[in-house]
C-alpha cells in the first residue's frame, strides 16, 4: 500500500544551529490514525510544519498523497489539512466567513452544503454568524478544526488538538477524529495527552532530540514493552522476600503484607504460576490478589527518558 | 492557477475595508478635505497661480497622491503583518497558493481600497475645488500604477516590520516627508537650484510630476522620466518581493 505521508531522511537545522530533526523516516498509510509523542522540544510541531509547508526543510524528500512537498506543492498541500497548536484565529471573522476563507484558499470552489455539515458536526452551526472573538477557547479549537476540513482533505494533522479542552469537548472531538477515519482520512496527531492516543491512535510513533526512536502498531507496542503488577495482599505479615522467590522480581510493601510481582506482559503466563506454586509450597497464604497493566504513558515515559 | 485562492485572500481583505469604513474612507478623506478647505479655499485663493494653474487646482493632484501613498502603503503592510502577528499566516502558508498568488490576492485588494480612496477623494475635492482633467487615461494609468507600487512596497515593510511601530515608520518618517517635499505644494522650479538639484532624488517628485501632467498638462519633469521612474521603483518592488519569497525571509524559517 502506498503512503500517504512519506519522509525519507528528513534533516532540519534552523538558522542558529539548531538541529530539530535527524534523517526521519517514516511511512503513514491512508485510513490510519498516527500518534506522534515526544516530549516539549523534541521536534514535532516542525516535522509537521515541514510536512504542511510552513517550514522549509534542509534535507530529505517528503510526500503527501504521492506528490513531492516542494515540486508538486499544489497538491500536496491541497490534500492536507492542518489544526495548528495554536489557537490562531481571524478573531474580527464570523465563524462562517472564516472557514469558507479556508476552503477557497485551498482552491475549492464555494460548498455551503458541505461547510454547513462539518459546521453541524463540530456543533458550530449556532454559531456561523458570530465573531470568532466572542466564541469560548473550546469553540475556537473546533473553528480551527473546522477550517481544517472545509476543503476536504484526505490527510489531517492535529498539533495537540485537546489542549486547554474540557473532557466533554475531548470526547467530542474523539469521536469526530474517528468518524473521520472511518470516511478514510488518515489522521496524524500529536498530544501531550498520552491517554488520548492510547485511546484514538492505530500506531504510535515517539520523537526524541530530532530523532525517531519507535514506530510501531499500539497495541504491539503495549504487549512488547508494557509491563504487569500482580499485588498479593498476604494473610500474614512477612520481614522479607523468601529467599525461594529471588529467582523472580518480586519485592514486599513497607508493611509487609503485599508482595509486588513485576513482569514483560509477554512472559506472564509461566512467572506468575511459578510465582503461585512456590508461595503454595512455602505456605505463604494471601487473602486477595491484584494484576494492573502499564498505560502508554508509563510505556512513553520509559522511552524518553532511556 | 488557484483562482479560488486569490479570490479568497482579495475577498477576506476588501472585506476588512468594509468593516472598518470609518477608519479605511471617512478618515483619510476627511483630513483630505481640509488640506483643500485650508489650501485650497482659504489660503489658496490669496495665492498667486503656478504655471497658469490656481494653486487650489495645483496641489490637488499632490494631495491625492499624498493619500494614495499612505494608503496604498498602510493597506498593504497592514494586511499581510496582521496575519503574522495573529498567527494565521500560517494557513496561507501551508495553502497550495503560489508567491505571485499571494501577492497578488494581498496587493490587489490593497490597491483596490487605495484607487477607490482616489477617486473618492478626487471626487470630494470637486466641492472645494475647481479643477480639469486634460488626460484622464494617463491620470487612472498614474493612479492605479503609483498603488500597485506602493501596496507592493507597503507588502514589502508588512513582513520586514516585527511590531506596529516598524510598520509606522516608513510611512510617517520617509514617505509623509517625502511627498511634502516632493512638490505637492509647490513647483521645484519655485526652489533654489541646489533644492532643486536635491529634490530629483526624491522618487515622489516624479509620481506627483507625472500625476499633474495628466491633470493640467505641466510638469516640472518629462513625464516619460516620470513614467519611467514609477516603472523603474515597481521593478525595484516586485525583485523584492521575489526575494522575499524565494528566501522565505521573516515567512518560513
Amino acid at each position: 500500500m502506498q503512503p500517504d505521508i512519506s519522509v525519507k531522511h528528513l534533516n532540519k537545522t534552523y538558522e542558529d544551529g539548531f538541529q530539530a530533526l535527524k534523517d526521519i523516516n517514516l511511512d503513514i498509510y491512508p485510513g490510519e490514525i498516527f500518534a506522534l509523542l515526544g516530549p516539549n522540544g523534541a521536534g514535532k510541531t516542525t516535522l509537521i510544519s515541514i510536512i504542511c509547508g510552513i517550514v522549509n526543510k534542509s534535507s530529505g524528500d517528503v510526500l503527501a498523497a504521492g506528490h513531492d512537498i516542494i515540486k508538486d506543492y499544489r497538491k500536496a498541500r491541497g490534500s492536507i489539512g492542518l489544526v495548528p497548536q495554536e489557537l490562531n484565529t481571524d478573531s474580527f471573522e464570523t465563524v462562517w466567513n472564516a472557514v469558507s476563507f479556508s476552503r477557497g484558499l485551498f482552491g475549492k470552489p464555494a460548498n455551503p452544503d458541505h461547510i454547513e455539515r462539518v459546521l453541524k458536526d463540530l456543533s458550530l452551526w449556532d454559531k456561523r454568524n458570530n465573531r470568532i472573538m466572542s466564541l469560548s477557547g473550546g469553540m475556537k479549537r473546533r473553528v480551527m478544526i473546522a477550517k481544517a476540513l472545509s476543503h476536504e482533505p484526505r490527510i489531517l494533522f492535529l498539533d495537540e488538538p485537546t489542549a486547554g479542552v474540557d473532557v466533554e469537548l475531548r470526547r467530542d472531538m474523539w469521536q469526530m477524529v474517528r468518524k473521520l477515519r472511518e470516511n478514510g482520512t488518515t489522521i496524524i496527531l500529536t498530544t501531550h495527552y498520552i491517554e488520548e492516543a492510547e485511546e484514538m491512535a492505530d500506531r504510535i510513533g515517539v520523537i526524541r532530540n530530532g530523532e525517531i526512536i519507535l514506530v510501531e502498531d499500539k497495541a504491539q507496542l503495549m504487549s512488547k514493552l508494557g509491563k504487569k503488577e500482580l499485588r498479593l495482599h498476604l494473610q500474614h505479615k512477612l520481614d522479607e522476600v523468601p529467599g525461594q522467590l529471588t529467582l523472580e522480581p518480586v519485592e514486599l510493601s513497607e508493611d509487609g503484607y503485599e508482595l509486588i510481582y513485576t513482569f514483560d506482559a509477554q512472559q506472564q503466563q509461566a512467572g506468575v504460576a511459578r510465582l503461585l506454586r512456590t508461595l503454595g509450597d512455602l505456605g505463604i497464604e494471601y487473602r486477595d490478589l491484584q494484576t494492573r497493566e502499564s498505560s502508554l504513558e508509563e510505556i512513553f515515559v520509559g522511552l524518553v527518558h532511556e | 492557477m488557484n483562482v479560488y485562492g486569490v479570490k479568497a485572500i482579495y475577498k477576506f481583505e476588501m472585506a476588512r475595508m468594509k468593516r472598518t469604513l470609518m477608519q479605511s474612507v471617512l478618515s483619510p478623506v476627511i483630513s483630505t478635505c481640509l488640506y483643500f478647505v485650508v489650501f485650497g479655499s482659504a489660503i489658496g485663493s490669496r495665492m498667486g497661480d503656478i504655471g497658469g494653474i490656481d494653486y487650489g487646482a495645483y496641489i490637488i493632484p499632490g494631495l491625492v497622491m499624498l493619500s494614495l501613498l499612505m494608503q496604498s502603503i498602510s493597506n498593504a503592510s497592514f494586511g499581510i503583518y496582521m496575519p503574522k502577528f495573529s498567527g494565521t499566516i500560517y494557513e496561507v502558508l501551508s495553502a497550495p497558493v503560489s508567491y505571485f498568488e499571494i501577492v497578488l490576492g494581498y496587493v490587489g485588494a490593497a490597491t483596490t481600497k487605495a484607487v477607490i480612496l482616489g477617486l473618492i477623494i478626487l471626487l470630494t475635492a470637486r466641492l472645494f475645488v475647481d479643477y480639469s482633467i486634460l488626460h484622464p487615461f494617463w491620470m487612472l494609468s498614474f493612479l492605479v500604477l503609483t498603488s500597485i507600487t506602493f501596496s507592493l512596497f507597503g507588502f514589502i515593510i508588512g513582513i520586514w516590520a516585527d511590531g506596529f511601530e516598524k510598520l509606522q515608520i516608513v510611512p510617517m518618517m520617509i514617505v509623509t516627508p517625502l511627498v511634502f517635499l516632493g512638490g505637492t505644494f509647490y513647483s521645484i522650479d519655485m526652489l533654489p537650484e541646489v533644492w532643486q538639484t536635491i529634490s530629483l532624488f526624491n522618487p515622489v517628485v516624479y509620481l506627483i510630476s507625472g500625476f499633474r501632467w495628466a491633470f493640467y498638462g505641466v510638469a516640472d519633469v518629462h513625464i516619460a522620466i516620470s513614467v519611467g521612474m514609477t516603472l523603474a521603483f515597481l521593478s525595484l518592488c516586485m525583485a523584492t518581493v521575489w526575494w522575499i519569497f524565494k528566501t522565505g525571509y521573516r515567512l518560513r524559517s
